[in-house]
């Protein structure tokens, strides 16, 4: 029996999912001796025309990364959907449209003009910018445009499953793996991750407080983070009830708050305002000011608590932005 | 829930969203009704049990479907039925509304405001006072800015498809 096929793209993605996959460690001999591996560009050596030649629905899965950002990576998208029986959603960019969606509160203008102009670290006299086109020697040569908004991939075409994290975790990329081979495959749109928020299994659960009642919000750099005491109780902002566990609360594990990779669990519509809503709610203080003041910890509410899911939540991008159109 | 009103003769006119909680501030807009105040009718009123109640989801959900302003009306402190309701109302109301001016949403497009059922006056006052405001703010049209931001991918979707065939020659080469 031919062995199934699958493909691993990445598209707006910092190559950490890349190297969850290779995390997997030896047990990605286990995966790789039961598939064949058909597309994975960052790993081996591939090319668009191989996968335009395959025939549609030809890979059992496509396990794709990262935001949708450009014009090249949507097609990519379109193509991958074509070609795959499921199109598997690979970490929280492409859940929900991780740290790069977090570029929806600029317009594009802005951040092509600090990119390549303003950046401390950027030397570029002349302004050049990536042209769309460019001509030499009878040759065009073309890039892909960048977007005005970085979208989730489901915001582009039809996702079957979703395997949420910043990275996802080797634990529960064996498992989805294991699943789809064995064709025991939950309902469609799932996400492989359990149901549940994270402070379930997080070691500093006991210590969680029945009832906060912050004074004030600190940030990790400004203070002494006790090894075993559930954040909320130092008052710093965890968001672990808020985010769906799977990750084996790693974060925790290693003296850090969770900020909410997994992304919300199912009942949940807006990960962010569910975060917010509970934080805000045990504060102690009852006037304006003294709330005001307490609040003052919190000094990007957007950056806290949409830092993986802005592309995905109930409004997606700063209203009013300007939508440019061409290079 | 669709909370874009029907434009009256082209002419576009706001829809404002309340959250109004059921003992204080929902009996109150009632009396207003019963007295026959006059006040804009642009306000979709939703009955919850208590401000306490008011998920800032349901805020982030009203702009996203067409409001252009939400309005909370709550117990005053020291008044609410579940007795601590309205505080919690309170301190998410000043983060959501930081909140939304960091994403674009103009801080005159939420309020809240402590009502007494005994207040119908108020009612009135503050909804036109708000309805007025958001006239001069203009349409917030979440809706119409969605099918803006998607009409992005799907023109540059057909772009990426004509050109494919030329591409695929290059990588041939
Ligand atoms: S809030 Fe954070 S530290 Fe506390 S139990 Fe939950 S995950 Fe653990
Ligand atoms: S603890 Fe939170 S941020 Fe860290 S990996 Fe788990 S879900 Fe992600
Ligand atoms: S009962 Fe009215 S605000 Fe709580």
């Amino acid at each position: 029996m031919p062995k199934p096929k699958i493909g691993i793209y990445w598209c707006a993605s910092c190559g950490g999912c890349e190297e969850a996959v290779v995390d997997l460690a030896e047990d990605i001999l286990g995966v790789v001796e039961k598939v064949d591996i058909m597309f994975w560009p960052c790993a081996m050596d591939f090319k668009k025309a191989d996968v335009e030649a395959m025939p549609d629905k030809s890979l059992v899965a496509t396990l794709l990364n990262g935001a949708i950002r450009s014009s090249e990576q949507e097609e990519m998208a379109h193509m991958l959907r074509r070609k795959s029986k499921y199109m598997i959603a690979y970490g929280s960019c492409a859940c929900t449209g991780g740290i790069p969606a977090l570029a929806n509160q600029f317009p594009r203008e802005q951040i092509l003009r600090y990119v390549y102009e303003e950046s401390p670290t950027t030397v570029n006299e002349a302004k050049t910018r990536p042209q769309l086109k460019f001509a030499e020697a009878g040759r065009e040569v073309t890039l892909p445009e960048l977007r005005n908004v970085v979208r989730s991939l489901d915001q582009v075409v039809d996702v079957d499953y979703y395997i949420p994290g910043c990275p996802p975790t080797p634990k529960i990329t064996k498992a989805a793996i294991g699943a789809l081979l064995e064709g025991r495959m939950p309902p469609k749109g799932s996400v492989l991750s359990p149901d549940v928020a994270l402070c379930e299994e997080c070691s500093r659960r006991d210590s969680k407080p029945t009832n906060v009642a912050f004074t004030e919000f600190k940030r990790t750099h400004q203070k002494h983070l006790d090894p075993q005491l559930c954040f909320l109780a130092q008052g710093v902002i965890c968001m672990g009830a808020a985010t769906r566990q799977g990750c084996g609360a790693q974060c925790p594990s290693g003296n850090m708050p969770c900020t909410g990779c997994f992304g919300g669990t199912d009942r949940v519509k807006d990960q962010g305002a569910k975060a917010l809503s509970s934080f805000c709610a045990n504060i102690a203080a009852k006037e304006a000011d003294e709330i005001d003041q307490t609040l003052k910890g919190i000094p990007d509410p957007v950056g806290t608590f949409y830092r993986y899911g802005l592309a995905k939540s109930l409004l997606r991008r700063k209203a009013g932005l300007p939508m440019s159109n061409g290079k | 829930m669709n909370a874009t009103p029907k434009p009256t003769n082209g002419s576009w006119s706001p829809s404002l969203v309340a959250f109004f909680c059921n003992w204080c501030t929902y009996t109150a807009a009632d009396l207003a009704g019963v007295s026959r105040m006059k006040y804009a009718p642009n306000i979709r009123t939703i009955r919850l049990m208590c401000s306490g109640r008011v998920d800032p989801q349901f805020i982030l959900d009203a702009f996203s479907k067409g409001a252009d302003g939400v309005l909370i009306g709550g117990c005053h402190p020291n008044d609410c039925h579940y007795a601590e309701g309205n505080y919690k109302c309170l301190r998410r109301f000043r983060l959501i509304k930081r909140m939304v001016a960091d994403l674009g949403i103009e801080e005159q497009r939420l309020r809240l405001e402590w009502i007494s059922a005994a207040e119908g006056e108020k009612v009135k006052t503050v909804v036109n006072e708000m309805v007025d405001q958001l006239k001069a703010l203009g349409p917030l049209g979440i809706p119409k800015q969605f099918a803006e931001w998607d009409a992005e991918m799907t023109r540059l979707e057909h772009a990426a498809q004509t050109s494919q065939s030329a591409e695929s020659e290059v990588a041939h080469a």
